[in-house]
């Protein structure tokens, strides 16, 4: 039936989910040893797709051809068990469960009368890290570990089931610039073998890094197929949102004012030590750092949503104290979380209800009793000033794209009209159409006049936005740049800890790590 | 019946609960001729009314994610607190009725404050609650029933305002407020945000603290209303009464569509929920059933409530 010199063959496949159609006659072919970039905005199908390839979610139509016979897989296990593994976006990992518990999940080693072997599943696990040169203690339970190490957890988890066809979703949005070169040398060694990846990313670098062909959809159709050489960037980005996209990162001129926040002295044990910056009105300062680095532990500190044990918060030149995040939320300063879905958003939900909570007061007849009309006012300018894609503003939030999501997120603060925004990852795991609005509206926002500390591990994007940008390495302040000093081989040195940069004597005494 | 099993389950799947409610009030009344009169009606309404006011303090314990297994002893110790000054020709009518109202509140205060002070599960805390207040309850009476209750006390749960029971009326207030509270009002937004994902409450500004707190609060206020209520209406402090409503509460709200995880919810889902025990209880009773087999009937209906509600949901 299908072609020989493919490993995978998706032919015309078609789902829709309560009438609505979310793939339309859609074909990929995968051939042995490739990395095949799958990409597309939010919501273009690729996650549905690759769900029906791993038996998730059923077809209505069209077939699936893998070693050139057709299948059709019922469940999770039978795609696993014929050679096609996923590893999820979401990680799915059971956080109170050991690295070689996880890893050996559904298959493990026994002994007699149904014993768990755990020396065996502990040593095992050992010898599969190795294979990509990562020493781990088995033993360690995943609710320790950051997302990055829960990731390559994953990543083990799909080369010890000794896959075919890999499918990897937006595997790198959570790690470190030196764990994304180590994924690729692994990616690498897994192409050697005759075995396939599909790639699913938004990063634009990577999927030129790595892939050899590329797919795009959108809107649930297919759009082209073309092996990376013939595709360049601004075409691939047109294929993808069906239109020209100009400047990714709008960087409006903004005139910079007084300091609206400066932090001396901050320390928290174990996470950061001895951390001073500030930044100013109309000014959008990035915060540069591998993962690990303490940059979202320094931000939550701020915020008052983890405790310090020392150093000085100032605003607006008065010394304040914050305890916890609602006198954060009083002097106006607003906090974008890293983790929309486990700290920033109510899944369960509406859209409304999630956009007016920081902001309830402002819609309030005396203390407590709501005015509807007032908060659906307020809501509905939101929800059209940031294009968000919604039915309506009761529609349930875990219904929306993540791009739409984390514009909800944007607005919740927002409309709490704060004077200082922290930014924690804000175009993490969203399509290119909403980076670029994203962009657009952090940049309006420091033309308002808003303070804006922007964190973010993705380069391009700090480099694009950032006024200034400070580098934390291992909880210390290791570097400080302005915008005409900008270098990424500098920034990574400071972030990676070998030289401290561009910084003024104040934090030399921090420490020297080389 | 005109109407396909297709067609019917349709409506079941889009109505949910509200739908189940509709077809078992249209089946009983069908099969008994004595369902449908204002006797009847009232006298479910009046059965629904104490279980109904605990089931709402409840919702709101468990929109916010919670659970409070103590209702039922917390009635019990604020009936015979209550009745203890109900005696003829010592207090005022009022005094009961507000060291009844005390005890619930500050027995729910405790709770509250456990639980969000120290972060212990609620399951834990109210499931000690519910043993410490039967138990304060059996010393503070010695084991006996308190007997021999004023006119004015015994009022309260045989008496008509309006021809409605008195505990009719306040059931019906105590929705009302209830569904005030919920939907209308910050600290309702608060209770659906907190269950719903509480560190992103508290990051958004919500006083955890102080909603859990006032939840548990309300919980035990129901609780004691509801035994101010039931201890007029028998006459009687007696030291058992309220034993095991935690799950008829419970299974009301559940009934009603409250997810249990917390964060979604409705009162007048609650409200539907508690009619649909008693309806059924009553009706079962009309039919001459008898009342083993209705426990069975009962459990099953509380899986299926829950089933359906999920189906209705997706």
């Amino acid at each position: 039936m299908g072609d020989h010199s493919f490993l995978l063959q998706i032919k015309n496949v078609s789902k829709s989910f309560s009438g609505v159609t979310v793939l339309n006659g859609v074909s990929l072919d995968i051939a042995p040893g490739e990395v095949h970039g799958l990409m597309g905005e939010n919501g273009a199908g690729k996650s549905t797709l690759m769900k029906i390839v791993c038996g998730i979610e059923q077809p209505d139509e069209g077939e699936i051809v893998f070693k050139g016979k057709p299948v059709r897989f019922a469940k999770p296990a039978d795609a696993l068990n014929s050679g096609i593994s996923i590893i999820h976006q979401e990680l799915n990992s059971i956080l109170d469960m050991t690295v070689a518990e996880n890893l050996f999940i559904g298959r493990e080693i026994l002994r007699k009368f149904g014993i768990v072997n755990k020396a065996e599943m502990n040593r095992r696990t050992r010898e599969l890290f190795r294979m990509i040169d990562v020493e781990i203690d088995p033993n360690r339970r995943l609710s320790t570990m950051s997302v990055a190490e829960k990731q390559l957890v994953e990543i083990v988890k799909a080369l010890s089931y000794d896959a075919d066809v890999i499918i990897m979703d937006e595997p790198t949005s959570a790690i470190t610039d030196q764990e994304v070169l180590k994924l690729f040398e692994i990616i690498g060694k897994i192409k050697k073998q005759g075995k396939s990846i599909i790639y699913i990313s938004h990063k634009m670098e990577e999927i030129y890094t790595i892939c050899d062909r590329i797919t795009v959809l959108r809107d649930g159709q297919f759009i082209a197929t073309e092996p990376v050489n013939r595709l360049d960037k601004a075409r691939l980005i047109s294929l993808m949102v069906g239109r020209e996209l100009k400047d990714l990162y709008v960087k409006e001129k903004a005139p910079v004012g007084e300091v609206f926040l400066e932090v001396k002295n901050f320390t928290a044990k174990g996470k950061f030590t001895d951390v001073s910056f500030h930044v100013r009105k109309g000014e959008v300062l990035g915060i540069a750092g591998l993962m690990g680095a303490g940059r979202t532990e320094l931000a939550e500190a701020i915020f008052g949503a983890a405790p310090v044990d020392g150093g000085e918060l100032r605003v607006k030149g008065r010394t304040v104290q914050i305890r916890k995040p609602v006198d954060a939320i009083r002097l106006g300063i607003g906090f974008v979380t890293e983790d929309r879905k486990l700290l920033g958003l109510d899944l369960k939900s509406t859209v409304k209800k999630n956009m007016s909570i920081v902001s309830l007061r402002k819609f309030l007849y005396g203390k407590q009793i709501i005015n509807f009309r007032r908060e659906r006012n307020a809501v509905d300018g939101y929800i059209v000033k940031l294009n968000i894609k919604t039915r309506s503003r009761d529609t349930l939030v875990s219904l929306l794209s993540g791009g739409n999501q984390q514009k909800v997120v944007l607005a919740k603060w927002l409309l709490s009209e704060p004077d200082i925004l922290i930014l924690d990852e804000p175009t993490r795991g969203i399509d290119v159409g909403a980076k670029a609005e994203i962009y657009k509206m952090i940049s309006g926002l420091a033309k308002e006049g808003k303070a804006i500390i922007m964190i973010s591990s993705e380069m391009p994007e700090l480099f694009g936005m950032s006024d200034r940008i400070i580098v934390l390495h291992e909880g210390k302040l290791t570097g400080e740049f302005q915008r005409e000093e900008f270098d990424q081989e500098k920034i990574m040195m400071c972030a990676t800890g070998h030289v401290q940069g561009g910084i003024s004597s104040r934090n030399q005494a921090g420490g020297n790590q080389t | 019946m005109t109407l396909s099993w297709g067609q019917l389950r349709n409506i079941f799947f889009k109505y949910g609960i509200y739908a189940a409610f509709l077809i078992l009030v249209v089946v009983l009344a069908l099969t008994s001729p004595s369902f449908l009169t204002l006797q009847n009606i009232l006298n479910v309404l009046r059965q629904s009314s104490i279980i109904g006011i605990i089931a709402i303090g409840m919702t709101f314990v468990i929109i916010k994610g919670g659970i409070d297994l103590s209702v039922g002893s917390i009635l019990g110790f604020s009936a015979v607190v209550a009745t203890s000054f109900a005696h003829p020709g010592e207090y005022p009518v009022i005094a009961p009725i507000i060291m009844g109202l005390l005890v619930g509140v500050a027995c729910g205060l405790v709770n509250g404050f456990v639980i969000a002070k120290w972060n212990i599960a609620p399951f834990i805390v109210t499931l000690g609650m519910l043993t410490a207040a039967r138990g304060m309850t059996l010393v503070y009476t010695d084991g006996k029933p308190i007997i021999n209750l004023s006119d004015a006390y015994n009022f309260i749960g045989s008496g008509h305002f309006l021809g409605l029971p008195i505990p009719v009326i306040v059931f019906i207030l105590v929705i009302l407020v209830g569904v005030f509270l919920l939907n209308f009002t910050k600290f309702g937004r608060h209770v659906f945000a907190v269950g719903g994902n509480e560190k992103a409450a508290r990051l958004s500004g919500v006083n955890i603290f102080a909603v859990k707190l006032a939840a548990y609060a309300i919980a035990g206020l129901t609780s004691g209303m509801a035994g101010i209520l039931l201890s007029s209406r028998v006459m009687t402090g007696s030291p058992i009464l309220g034993q095991g409503y935690e799950l008829d509460a419970i299974a009301a709200v559940v009934i009603g569509g409250t997810s249990l995880t917390g964060g979604r919810g409705s009162m007048i889902g609650t409200v539907i929920g508690v009619l649909i025990i008693s309806i059924m209880n009553n009706g079962l009773d009309l039919l001459n059933v008898s009342s083993y087999y209705q426990q069975i009937i009962k459990g099953a209906i509380i899986v299926l409530a829950v089933l359906l509600d999920r189906k209705s949901n997706n």
